[in-house]
């Protein structure tokens, strides 16, 4: 129960920023467009299915724990941590190509292509930073777990902890489940 | 949070997450192809919404799971909303 | 009315040494005991308070003379200080954090609350959050100048230390998160046998509803801080109008957080208070269903009403209409609350007790507050009256003569439990009668002020406001003078006051049948519980 609670928190947390976006969409609707179309598309799809990949992991992680197979679930997780990387890693390319375009908040390039666009890019490293903050956070927090499940703490009995690891997992994900068409579909 | 064992979950998460794929898809499709013309937005949020339940429902329990955290799932969501709305009323009719 | 006379054995009691650590220090910062937190606690945000209230006796003695004490930054910096300290140190976490921890899980019959640790956690983040706000007085730069609200554009702008003191905020408003979750964990899960939802005390009725609260309002508060400290770092615009931004927006955030809060200063205060009057009143809380649902009403309506901060910012009239319909909507259950205090004390059989005293006051101050809400509730006055003095005596009568009373109560009520002792029931009065004469000087004195027009957070002012400014400021040296009298008298009580039973008022919940003070386990086995809170008979006399 606790760990919905928490969720419920991060829902209006992450909230906060959904509510900018619509309002800075409303007012700018043709800039937020372009921002968008920038976009690589392939990346962004990429990382969805990566994410979307990794809840199933987890959760295939956590069905193995209740029948007792723990190495079976400590390998899940891993993979789980792998695909974390990976998407973390495509978020690395596409942030410093950005960069290296000379988008970033406060960057002369970005002040020129109009308010609008401004406001895009700023909400963009803002959402997509702390999401992936909160990737990382899970993937620490997935670490720990393998190492619990290698050495026993967490079994049959006591799953807890991972099914609580699993449910934060699975809210970051969808998270990004939203940010997806927020960022490269609407165009 | 007590689930029950269940053999076949294996078998439901690769459903779901095969379903998700093709979710994931279809989003692509609606936005890209203009499917819906100008509903296209909306279409790729609902989309989103529809892929967001489904990991909601199997892969966090969330079916199984009794009527106090549903409904209060439920009122989380409807207070987001509600304060994004009321900021609207104030946004549209400035 | 006779009292049975337990006399409780001190050896035993939760604040004997436990062995585990070799310094107390230690002993008690590791606890995850929720009296022994909620102790420290209670030390903490009074401490926290008397520093509020002295910047506060400053703000008011400059202003009989502007400049004579500090200039205008300085006078700047005092208000914010003084703001930020009552409201984020002392009345947001204030009664959940001192009196809910403590009392939450003996009234309700556990042993703990759900999750100790996090409970502990809670307690290091509060004091982390202290720190951070604190040094932002210290560091490099000068201390935060923009009022406790840190409106946009300005927060983004000026040179002060706003980061720190916003990065202070945001922690603590993870601490209050984590209360949140526990106690609402802490109710669902926990309650004695027996202890039925609609058999809970008013007390944790109002905990849960401002748990619920404190979990859907603070992060948007702490998306908000973070955008402050990225527009200062990053020049993120959100709010910057220069880069499509819109400093409305930043309101319109704040006070959603903002708004809900001063429910989580409220609720626990009116909590208390239906602790109170059904046993200085030997009646069963008129109404308790009612009293409980309410609870959730207000937390609940609240949600929605927070654009009455914002009347005169700009937004929209669509906008405007409607918020001030809620905010009207939102008496309702306030007023069946005050309508039920005062039907229990009815015909009771009343023992004008000091924390019945302190009871007493906040039904009356608090209505006075309530009222001049509704004043400036409604739109047209609202236009006359937003930013003056006005608003600054309503949210003084509600949130001082509100909870901060509730907060007094509370502490003459349960200090026999907490600390074993009597205090002095003459100095309670007598200290009670300097504060409640000085605050209502003090702070009614600010309606009128505000009514001809003087603004807030103003360093000076022309001549025509003198008079009530000195009479203001008179008041405020009374309030101070009965606080010291109220404080040093529990002070010294801790130490010298007379041994306390365990049940010296004659209550009915659970908190009183244990020793005073309590023992490490809270129960030697879990009370079964068989009737409601309150379970006073009628007497015959009626």
């Amino acid at each position: 129960m606790g760990m919905w609670l928490f969720l419920f928190t991060e829902i209006l947390f992450f909230g906060g920023m959904f509510l900018l976006y619509a309002v800075f969409r409303h007012r700018f609707p043709a800039d937020f467009h372009r921002g968008a179309a920038g976009e690589s598309l392939v990346l962004g799809t990429v990382n969805t299915a990566v994410l979307l990949t990794s809840s199933f992991t987890i959760a295939l992680a956590i069905a193995a724990i209740r029948k007792g197979e723990k190495i079976l679930s400590a390998r899940l997780q891993a993979a789980t941590i792998f695909l974390g990387i990976v998407f973390l890693v495509i978020k690395y390319f596409e942030w410093s190509a950005k960069i290296a375009a000379g988008i970033y908040p406060n960057s002369p390039v970005l002040l020129n292509l109009g308010k609008g666009e401004t406001l895009f890019f700023g909400l963009y490293y803002v959402m997509t930073g702390l999401h992936g903050l909160h990737v990382l956070v899970g993937i620490a927090v997935i670490a720990f777990m393998v190492h619990f499940t290698r050495k026993g703490t967490i079994g049959r009995e006591n799953d807890a902890r991972l099914e609580n690891t699993g449910l934060y997992w699975h809210f970051v994900d969808i998270v990004w489940i939203y940010l997806y068409p927020l960022f490269y579909l609407v165009t | 949070m007590q689930n029950p064992l269940r053999e076949s979950a294996a078998r439901t998460y690769t459903a779901v997450w095969l379903a998700l794929l093709v979710l994931l898809g279809a989003t692509l499709a609606v936005a890209k192809l203009q499917l819906l013309a100008r509903f296209s937005a909306l279409g790729s949020l609902v989309i989103a919404s529809a892929k967001a339940g489904l990991v909601l429902a199997f892969f966090m329990h969330l079916k199984d799971e009794g009527r106090f955290l549903k409904a209060t799932l439920a009122l989380t969501v409807c207070v987001l909303t509600a304060l994004i709305g009321l900021t609207f009323v104030d946004v549209i009719y400035r | 009315m006779t009292l049975k006379d337990e006399h409780s054995s001190a050896e035993a009691d939760f604040y004997g040494r436990t062995g585990k650590y070799r310094w107390v220090v230690a002993e008690w910062m590791m606890s995850t005991d929720h009296k022994r937190i909620g102790v420290m606690y209670l030390m903490a945000i009074l401490s926290f308070f008397s520093v509020g209230v002295v910047l506060g006796f400053m703000i008011r003695l400059n202003l009989l003379s502007p400049g004579w004490l500090m200039d205008q930054q300085t006078y700047n910096e005092f208000f914010t200080l003084h703001g930020v300290i009552q409201i984020f140190l002392f009345i947001i976490p204030g009664i959940p954090v001192a009196f809910g921890n403590i009392f939450l899980p003996i009234l309700i019959g556990a042993q703990d609350v759900a999750f100790p640790r996090i409970n502990r956690l809670s307690w290091w983040l509060y004091v982390a959050g202290a720190v951070l706000i604190l040094a932002s007085l210290f560091v490099q730069g000068r201390p935060p100048d923009t009022g406790w609200t840190f409106y946009a554009p300005y927060s983004i702008q000026t040179p002060a230390n706003i980061s720190t003191a916003v990065l202070g905020v945001f922690v603590l408003g993870f601490s209050s998160i984590l209360t949140g979750l526990n106690f609402v964990t802490t109710i669902h899960r926990m309650r004695a046998p027996g202890m039925r939802w609609f058999r809970m005390p008013a007390f944790p009725w109002t905990l849960y509803a401002t748990g619920w609260v404190q979990m859907l309002a603070t992060p948007v508060l702490a998306i908000t801080l973070l955008f402050i400290v990225l527009g200062r770092f990053f020049g993120v615009g959100f709010f910057d109008p220069s880069r499509g931004g819109d400093p409305i927006l930043y309101e319109h955030l704040f006070w959603m957080y903002s708004h809900p809060a001063v429910y989580i200063m409220v609720l626990p205060a009116m909590g208390i208070i239906s602790e109170i009057v059904p046993v200085f009143s030997r009646r069963v809380l008129f109404g308790y269903t009612a009293i409980c649902l309410s609870a959730l009403a207000i937390a609940a309506v609240g949600y929605f009403v927070w654009g009455h901060h914002m009347f005169t910012s700009g937004m929209s009239d669509t906008a405007r209409v409607i918020f001030s319909f809620v905010s009207f909507l939102v008496a309702v259950p306030t007023g069946v609350k005050i309508f039920n205090w005062v039907s229990t004390l009815y015909r009771g059989s009343i023992a004008l007790d000091s924390p019945l005293v302190f009871a007493l006051s906040f039904i009356f101050l608090f209505s006075i507050g309530g009222l001049s809400g509704l004043i400036i509730g409604a739109l047209a006055p609202n236009l006359h009256l937003h930013g003056t003095y006005f608003i600054v005596g309503h949210f003084h009568y509600v949130m001082f003569g509100g909870a901060g009373f509730s907060i007094l109560a509370g502490l003459h009520y349960w200090f026999p439990k907490i600390t074993g002792r009597m205090y002095s029931e003459k100095y309670a009065k007598i200290g009670w009668l300097s504060l409640f004469v000085g605050f209502n000087i003090l702070y009614f004195s600010m309606f009128v002020l505000g009514f001809q027009g003087m603004p807030r957070r103003y360093f000076d002012y022309p001549p025509e406001y003198h008079l009530n400014h000195v009479v203001s400021t008179i008041g405020s040296w009374f309030l101070a003078v009965g606080l010291v009298i109220i404080f040093a008298n529990l002070i010294r009580s801790v130490f010298r006051g007379g041994k306390a039973p365990a049940n010296p008022w004659g209550g009915r919940t659970l908190e009183w049948t244990i020793a005073s003070p309590p023992p490490h386990e809270n129960f030697a086995s879990p009370p079964v519980v068989r009737q409601g809170p309150y379970a006073y008979e009628e007497e015959a006399v009626r």
